[in-house]
């Protein structure tokens, strides 16, 4: 038998409904049981009923990992920032012997798992007698997203953009002046898009804040410890909690960063 | 100011840019690989950590059944999941790409990656959930009267790589749509031309035109399932150990550094052969 095109397009499309449904399977089942009246998140559901919300967010170790999440990846987040954004600056705008090997070695660590690197930081941490802490987490964080920030922002840093470099520093700029008034907001968009990525890579970060922190930890290292206790309707509504910030990180960042210039202000940017 | 004065400042510029990161990699990238390489050549005794240097970590990983087992379990679990996450994303990125309209094709991949977006840790156990004996899979099985008594499907093997594939058919269907997307329609229009059909053009130039897209995906599939711990420890229950498990075990229980760092550089070795092996189309793909 023979599928005619319009066979293939229906086919086609079965297939990705069906794909899709395993995409949204666990991530549904997840949020609808956060709504669950009964101790059990499994079938059947007899809710709606907020109470594990509540729950949560009487739980002080819970809300206390997440603000500590949020700091770590804020923070960190600037360190690699900033440091992929200088090297990526000096690399692209400065001729530097050995340049092709220097830039393998910043972005060497997003070829190592991330389990590696984390047991390195903790034995060399273990020998200087340094305690592991948020800070040690914060540093495990930036040395993951700093070669991350650096390709982003070295990929966007054109010829296009050297012309204007050059006529600032015609009219008197120095090169700091060019490099924060000139270089840095024409490359806002990257920047912020680098920023953003390394915070949700950093606020979603498991074996690394597991192995580096003690007191302190991070959210997904306290989730950890609550799935002990087995299936619990706390860690969906923690789940879901967690899902609903980073959804609306990545809603900001479409409707801000990433918005699709208009043809007429493609035109007057140009 | 004369060329050469100029020349010794810029490059005095130059390296004040670069630097802070440079000292950054060096101080927490490659001196903590350096401690782990040397950590991995003292032993641990009973009376604490022994500084003599051999290779006696190494030998004894093939001197240990348990820890090959988890090396093999590794590298069976991440090929599994490689190849069915390669063969369930083809073909909705070529719907996306080529069936989907153009303006919803943005929609309908943000869609596909939305999962993305919840906790690592939680992915996991929502999977628990949905696999659990009285979860929502085997409710629906034995309600409809498929099945008579519900799978063990929870704390398997399988759990882990249905876990790891709903991760990884994301992320290949991200490399191989943007694959697909570059390739100039006039490649389809010219093998029309030459009189082949649907079929013929896709096995013999499409699909050739697409395997640096596939491979570039199941390198980093590759090297994100085999370096996992998460996964297999919260789906996989404790029958089959994989070598990131075994390491965690060195740490977590026994506080044995060095046979954890020796298991670590062995892992990294492995996906360094892979890497070597996969070379020519990861450089293909930057060309």
């Amino acid at each position: 038998m023979r599928i005619g095109p319009a066979g293939v397009s229906w086919l086609g499309g079965l297939y990705a409904a069906l794909l899709y449904g395993f995409i949204f399977l666990p991530v549904a089942v997840l949020v609808l049981f956060s709504f669950q009246g009964g101790r059990f998140p499994i079938p059947p559901f007899n809710g709606p009923s907020l109470k594990w919300y509540e729950a949560v967010l009487a739980d002080d170790r819970l809300v206390q990992a997440l603000v500590n999440s949020l700091a770590v990846a804020f923070l960190s987040s600037v360190v690699a920032c900033v440091l992929g954004f200088l090297a990526a600056y000096g690399f692209a705008r400065y001729r530097l012997p050995g340049s092709a090997l220097q830039r393998a070695l910043i972005t060497a660590p997003l070829a190592v798992s991330y389990l590696i690197i984390g047991m390195g930081l903790l034995i060399t941490f273990n020998m200087m007698g340094v305690p592991r802490s948020l800070l040690t987490v914060g540093i495990g964080h930036a040395v993951i997203n700093t070669p991350l920030c650096f390709a982003i922002i070295y990929s966007q840093m054109g010829a296009h953009q050297v012309n204007v470099e050059r006529a600032a520093r015609d009219l008197g700029a120095s090169d700091r002046q060019v490099m924060w008034l000139i270089t840095a907001p024409m490359l806002a968009p990257a920047i912020l898009a680098s920023y953003f990525l390394s915070v949700t890579f950093s606020w979603d970060e498991f074996i690394i804040a597991f192995l580096l922190s003690r007191f302190d930890v991070t959210l997904p290292v306290e989730i950890w410890s609550l799935l002990r206790s087995g299936l619990d309707p706390r860690t969906n509504a923690v789940g879901s909690i967690v899902f609903l910030i980073s959804i609306l990180v990545v809603v900001v960042l479409e409707a801000t960063v990433f918005r699709r210039p208009r043809p007429d202000d493609r035109g007057r940017r140009a | 100011m004369t060329t050469h004065e100029r020349a010794a400042h810029e490059r005095r510029t130059a390296w004040r840019l670069v630097l802070p990161a440079m000292l950054w990699t060096l101080a927490f990238f490659v001196v903590p690989f350096a401690c782990m390489v040397a950590m991995s050549l003292w032993q641990r005794t009973g009376a604490g950590l022994v500084r003599t240097w051999d290779l006696q970590n190494y030998a004894s990983f093939f001197a240990r059944p348990h820890f090959v087992e988890g090396l093999v379990n590794s590298l069976e679990i991440t090929v599994a999941v490689t190849v069915i996450s390669a063969l369930l994303a083809y073909p909705l990125a070529w719907f996306i790409a080529e069936r989907v309209p153009e303006r919803w094709q943005r929609a309908a991949l943000l869609l596909a990656i939305l999962p993305f977006w919840t906790s690592y840790v939680v992915r996991s156990y929502a999977w628990t959930l949905v696999l659990a004996g009285n979860g929502i899979v085997n409710q629906a099985l034995v309600g409809s009267g498929l099945i008579d008594r519900p799978l063990d499907i929870a704390s398997t093997r399988t759990a882990t790589v249905i876990g790891f594939v709903h991760f990884f058919v994301m992320l290949l269907t991200l490399t191989i749509y943007a694959n697909l997307k570059q390739l100039s329609p006039n490649y389809a229009r010219a093998a029309a031309d030459l009189g082949a059909s649907r079929v013929q053009t896709f096995i013999h130039v499409i699909g050739p035109l697409t395997v640096p897209g596939v491979v570039v995906g199941a390198f980093i599939t590759f090297v994100l399932c085999i370096g996992d711990y998460v996964t297999p420890q919260i789906l996989g229950g404790n029958n089959e150990l994989v070598l990131p498990q075994i390491i965690m075990q060195q740490i977590g229980r026994r506080a044995d550094f060095p046979a954890a760092s020796a298991l670590a550089i062995i892992l990294m070795l492995v996906v360094t052969a892979v890497y070597a092996a996969c070379a020519r189309w990861l450089r293909l793909e930057r060309a």
